[in-house]
């Protein structure tokens, strides 16, 4: 742990990659093989189960610090982190400990299954006598969020750096589901091993968003363009005769989407196809609000399978008759993906969930540009450009695959609540609610709360706003502030769609801050009627 | 209902019996004050009464005054009112202001800190009825070190920055701060270069307390000479083009917020030290105890937080608002940035 924790701090204290890496891959040389998984899990989102809620951590940190609860949560909304506040305010005699990460990491697992009596006293025990660094990696493992400035990119880098083992294939190794309870580093990282890899899927290949005019990315006919659709990113493997599913976010998730069980026996073994996940109510394209009510659902009913059904639509092909094919061209693994859809579909007349994302070739940008202002009729947020002669690459990459989203809605809206935000926004008043006029029964004109946002302003601007709001508060609400109706802010949003959750009436897909305006006063914003009449 | 003896107006504390006000944030006639910080002597008073090691800083700040200066503990009377100055501890000068009439004794803080931080005269406790008090850092997140553990700290992470061939910078107030650090710094490993406005206001400062050598950084420093040294910065100059002359550089800042990992990270700062020239929260708490006053208000920082807790230990404790600002300009947003937003 003190390792573990020395580390951290380095990370800590320091704001340069470099300095990242250097003291990431040191550690990597340095600490014991089981040490190194369980830092690899960590750092790579694959945190034990939480071994106790966060209530009861809040209840007895406040209770060792001998202050009211009350204090001990205003204290928190300030920090803006649970692990670094109970680190803040638990009195220790700072002597630290000896034993290792993954002894923690063992006791934290099995701590778990303990009664609440037990627990209390672990964690008295240890918030006493822990010195800072380690009181906060401490706290961080059992709050189970580890957000500290190191991507798994980096971290990668950094075991590379240590092991000469090539990037991009230790992101393969990482991938997927593997426990670091009962893995060694040698089985993980340094081993050679095919049966490991049924269930492995390969890093996707991400794009940057276009930056400049389109037309600069040269020659239109060396550029094929599909439809960006709005669902979840998936791969999915067939290998001797089973099925896995994986997000783009690196997780398992073959259970959620029974359908794709239909691609055992029809899709031959060793594939792996690259696909967007999308949802077909009433057999129609649906938006991305409909599969919102799949995902995160462990327990699919009858009735939902029927009302939101899920297909895949798919856009690449990765491994083909057990080979793994992302060296091939674009238009390569294009031709043999269109062949295998042609086949498949005949042979099943389209009884399993997959459709093909059409392939499209361009004579021009303009006309590039042309089938781009269809997306929002299409339920796409856009176009996906892709050099015909490019290669399946590891991760985000600029210079072959590009995303040329349609520009967003906008709004202009007035600043009315705002709350403090977290991590390096702590104590900053950063998460803003915005408000459009609209007309009460008795036809007087009020502000209606429709979004909310906290990103897009520049550091600067968000401590100009802070500064303003810790001036012009109105009311307190526990960490929540009404300001007075001064500031017009121009929102942008993806989609939009009616809603009875909200006050409004409608409910705006990732909303963000695109400008403030300065310029405009409360009575130029728009209204909850301009909003609505965004709805297509 | 008579008269309180301190009174908070739109202008500042004002007391009534003997019309002067107490640090004010509008010209008024008459104004004590208790230190040279921007947001406690302002500009525009016809007549200013200080600590006289304050009189220095208060014109090398808003240039010449109608000033006059009195020594720790010296009573002066107006209007039967009886004023006296105590060591805050804050920066040197600052003092708390004790106001007596009719053997009733306010105390107001102004900031203060304390820990003898071996240059400014330590920090006396006056006993007093009510006690107005600044709490800045007055949540129980705010634990201080004892200051020496934190400049071996300082100084072992410049000696590391030096051994790796890299400059130091360090940022910290121009005034107090600034100086605070110079004098704990181990010159034993470099020198010590200042920014202008640190050279400035250590210049103002050397009559009054001992300082090692400053080197300030001009337009014909050569990059070469930097190198493994020290800078002492305000931290505005961070992010400024005035800082690529000493790359390759490690920035640091000292300071009671650096506290919070993200008030460092949304600076854009590799390392924090946590160093202030304000009370932590058990230094206030104790402080308000020992002053064994019944009626507590607070100033500025988390005022509400800070009151709302004395009233549940027994105090009749409630918040003024006013315009003091503790250490924010250390780390948050300047005051340009500020006027641009209303």
């Amino acid at each position: 742990m003190k390792q573990f924790a020395q580390l951290i701090k380095t990370l800590d204290g320091t704001n340069k990659t470099n300095v990242k890496v250097q003291a990431l891959s040191q550690y990597f040389k340095e600490a014991s093989d089981q040490d190194k998984v369980w830092t690899i899990a960590i750092l790579s989102h694959r945190r034990p189960p939480r071994p106790v809620n966060t209530t009861l951590l809040r209840t007895w940190a406040a209770e060792l610090s001998k202050i009211p609860t009350w204090l001990f949560e205003e204290s928190c909304h300030i920090v803006g982190d649970l692990a670094e506040t109970i680190a803040l305010v638990v009195p220790s005699t700072e002597q630290g400990t000896d034993k290792s990460l993954t002894f923690f990491l063992q006791e934290m697992l099995a701590l778990k299954q303990k009664p609440e009596t037990e627990k209390k006293k672990y964690l008295f025990q240890h918030w006493s006598v822990l010195d800072y660094y380690e009181r906060f990696v401490f706290n961080k493992l059992i709050t189970g969020s580890f957000r500290i400035g190191v991507s798994q990119k980096l971290m990668t880098r950094a075991l590379s750096k240590a092991t000469g083992i090539e990037e991009d294939i230790l992101a393969y190794k990482l991938m997927g589901n593997w426990n670091p309870n009962r893995i060694t580093f040698h089985h993980l990282v340094l081993e050679e091993k095919e049966s490991d890899y049924l269930s492995k899927p390969y890093p996707f290949f991400l794009a940057y968003a276009v930056e400049d005019d389109v037309s600069e990315l040269g020659n239109v006919n060396q550029w094929s363009a599909e439809h960006k659709w709005d669902g979840i990113r998936c791969q999915v493997i067939l290998r001797n005769d089973e099925l896995f599913v994986w997000s783009r976010g690196e997780e398992l998730v073959t259970d959620k989407y029974p359908e794709f069980e239909a691609f055992v026996g029809v899709v031959p073994n060793g594939t792996v196809l690259d696909g967007e996940l999308l949802p077909y109510p009433k057999g129609e394209i649906g938006t991305f609000k409909d599969l919102q009510t799949r995902i995160g659902r462990k327990n699919i009913s009858r009735s939902l399978l029927e009302k939101i059904p899920v297909k895949l639509k798919v856009y690449d092909l990765l491994e083909w008759k057990g080979k793994d094919v992302r060296d091939k061209s674009y238009l390569e693994r294009r031709d043999i993906l269109e062949a295998f859809y042609k086949n498949t579909m005949k042979s099943n007349k389209g009884a399993i969930p997959l459709l093909l994302s059409e392939r499209m070739q361009f004579n021009s940008w303009d006309n590039v540009a042309q089938e781009r202002g269809l997306s929002r009729e299409k339920h796409s947020e856009g176009l996906m450009l892709k050099r015909n002669d490019s290669t399946y690459q590891v991760g985000r990459k600029k210079g072959d695959w590009w995303k040329w989203k349609v520009d967003p809605l906008t709004i202009d809206a007035v600043l009315t609540y705002a709350m403090r935000g977290h991590g390096r926004r702590s104590n900053l008043f950063t998460d803003y609610t915005f408000a459009l006029w609209d007309e009460n029964e008795q036809g007087e004109k009020e502000l209606v709360t429709f979004a909310k946002a906290y990103s897009g302003l520049t550091d600067k601007e968000f401590r100009q706003v802070d500064a303003w709001i810790k001036k012009n508060t109105l009311e307190r609400f526990g960490p929540v502030r009404s300001v007075t109706p001064h500031h017009v802010f121009e929102i942008a949003f993806e989609g939009i769609a009616p809603s009875k959750r909200h006050k409004s009436g409608v409910a705006t897909r990732f909303p963000r801050i695109l400008r403030w305006r300065k310029d405009k006063k409360i009575e130029e914003a728009n209204s909850l009627d301009d909003l609505k009449s965004l709805i297509i | 209902m008579k008269t309180p003896l301190l009174q908070f107006t739109s202008k500042g504390i004002y007391c009534k019996e003997a019309d002067v006000y107490l640090d004010p944030w509008k010209p008024v006639d008459k104004a004590i004050i208790s230190h040279g910080h921007a947001d406690h002597s302002r500009w525009g008073h016809k007549k200013y009464i200080t600590h006289h090691k304050n009189i220095p800083i208060v014109q090398h700040r808003i240039g010449e005054v109608h000033i006059s200066g009195k020594d720790w503990g010296e009573t002066f009377t107006v209007n039967n009112v009886k004023f006296s100055f105590h060591p805050a501890g804050h920066i040197v000068g600052s003092s708390q202001i004790r106001v007596e009439h009719k053997g009733e004794v306010w105390v107001f803080t102004g900031d203060y800190k304390i820990e003898d931080d071996g240059v400014t005269t330590p920090f006396e406790l006056v006993k007093c009825n009510t006690f107005i008090t600044e709490c800045t850092f007055g949540l129980p997140a705010f634990q201080w070190r004892p200051q020496q553990e934190v400049f071996d700290d300082i100084n072992q992470w410049w000696a590391q920055n030096r051994s790796e061939g890299k400059t130091s910078v360090l940022f910290g107030y121009s005034l107090g701060k600034a100086q605070r650090l110079i004098k704990h710094l181990d010159t034993s490993i470099g020198k010590i270069y200042t920014h202008g406005a640190v050279e400035n206001m250590t210049d103002v400062l050397r009559p009054l307390i001992d300082l090692p050598p400053t080197h300030l950084i001009t337009r014909e420093t050569k990059k070469a000479e930097l190198l493994g040294n020290i800078v002492v910065a305000p931290p505005s100059a961070h992010g400024s083009t005035w800082i690529k002359k000493m790359v390759p550089y490690v920035t640091a800042t000292a300071s009671g917020w650096m506290a919070f990992r993200g008030a460092r990270r949304r600076r854009a700062i590799d390392k924090g030290f946590v160093l202030s020239d304000h009370c932590d929260w058990k230094g206030l708490l104790e402080t308000v105890e020992a002053t064994g006053a019944e009626k507590v208000i607070c100033t500025h920082g988390y005022i509400d937080i800070f009151s709302k807790y004395l009233m549940e230990l027994g105090y009749d404790a409630r918040t003024e608002a006013t315009q003091y600002e503790g250490e924010l300009s250390e780390i948050n947003t300047s005051e340009k940035e500020k006027s641009e937003a209303e």
